[in-house]
């Protein structure tokens, strides 16, 4: 009699450790499971500012550069211009970058588009994408993604252009 | 005689807990399982609920005074770090802030501090409209807490604006949450509460 009370009890205990465990790690982080490096980048279906769809799935096997932004963003609008002449630089190799505003609407979005000569798709981004890699609660946010559809790197902050760099060419040349 | 007596007495004993032990087995094992179901299933309280109105509107004299310059330096009085503002809140005792959010709305709806209202962008009229309309009726030694945390401190282009017009509008009591680098990295990461939505 005692022998099965002690194992429900062993169970329950288990179970009991598991969820305390769990709950022990503070307020949970939007985003889950986040993108994290190696794990495979969320497939995401958007629409551009054309109002064409933009998903990353249309880019599989290429080197994605995928960056979160927004117009307002300092640190971002340094960035852009670099990975402008990223898309033009490598674009022959199988290289694309996509960029997902995190503005509220799109009229600042085109008028940055015209302004930049950005030459890459850009999307309006929502929670939801937003939360498939990790939550984006402060930008930039980058994200390499290998030609294997997995996530290589991801800069939380201003990028240092020569490690970027240096990672898309690392990326580009593995087969 | 002794002997008799010590050998009855463990005999009763042992027969006590033979008889009552499977009960007493019984007995804690259902008070460690309900115990355990409880702390598993009870919904965690958040730890700002206690006591908290975001949108207290209660009057007192500023805590300290305000430099009318608006450059929000790293270390200046019109701040206030994460884990002080974290301990005001959840305190039982003193006056609470009004939390207003300036930053961008994808931000806030992802993560935000419990009971802090959602204002909008202060970096366009539209914000500043917002931010203006919801003080107008308060007094102006309204305790009131902006934040933002888009992105690094030195670039945040809501918080200056929003400190700013508040203090234009007379407001005597404003502090600036500090984030120095952005609201996932200061606030989320750290274990401050958090909640999602509007």
């Amino acid at each position: 009699m005692r022998k099965p009370v002690l194992i429900v009890v062993a169970i329950v205990l288990a179970f009991a450790i598991y969820k305390l465990s769990r709950r022990g790690s503070g307020p949970a982080k939007p985003g889950s499971p986040p993108a994290a490096v190696h794990s495979v980048a969320p497939d995401f279906l958007l629409q551009d500012l054309n109002g064409q769809p933009l998903g990353l799935a249309n880019y599989r096997g290429k080197v994605v550069l995928l960056d979160f932004w927004a117009t307002w963003c300092m640190p971002c609008r340094g960035e852009i211009p670099h990975f402008v002449e990223f898309q033009d630089k490598y674009r022959d190799q199988g290289f694309q970058v996509v960029g997902i505003s995190m503005d509220d609407g799109p009229k600042p979005v085109r008028e940055f588009y015209q302004e930049f000569k950005m030459n890459y798709p850009v999307a309006l981004g929502n929670e939801k994408v937003a939360e498939a890699y990790g939550g984006v609660l402060g930008l930039p946010v980058t994200f390499l993604i290998g030609r294997d559809g997995r996530v290589a790197a991801k800069y939380v902050g201003e990028v240092q252009m020569p490690t970027l760099e240096r990672g898309i060419e690392s990326l580009l040349q593995a087969k | 005689m002794l002997l008799c007596c010590g050998v009855l007495t463990a005999k009763s004993v042992s027969v006590y807990l033979r008889v009552h032990m499977k009960n007493l087995v019984r007995c804690y094992s259902f008070i460690l399982v309900l115990g355990l179901s409880a702390a598993m299933f009870v919904p965690t309280r958040h730890a700002l609920a206690d006591g908290f109105s975001g949108s207290s509107a209660a009057s007192t004299e500023p805590t300290q005074a305000q430099s009318v310059t608006s450059d929000l330096a790293p270390g200046s009085a019109q701040l206030i770090n994460a884990e002080h503002l974290v301990n005001i809140l959840r305190s039982h005792e003193g006056e609470k802030p009004l939390i207003l959010n300036v930053g961008p709305h994808l931000i806030y709806m992802q993560a935000h501090i419990p009971g802090s209202e959602y204002i909008g962008p202060s970096s366009d009229a539209q914000g500043i409209g917002s931010l203006r309309r919801r003080v107008k009726l308060l007094p102006r030694n309204t305790y009131i807490v902006l934040y933002c945390g888009c992105c690094p401190w030195s670039h945040c282009p809501n918080v200056r604006p929003a400190y700013n017009e508040l203090h234009k509008e007379g407001f005597s009591n404003v502090k600036v949450l500090y984030i120095a680098d952005n609201f996932g990295t200061d606030w989320v990461d750290k274990g401050y509460p958090t909640i999602r939505g509007q």
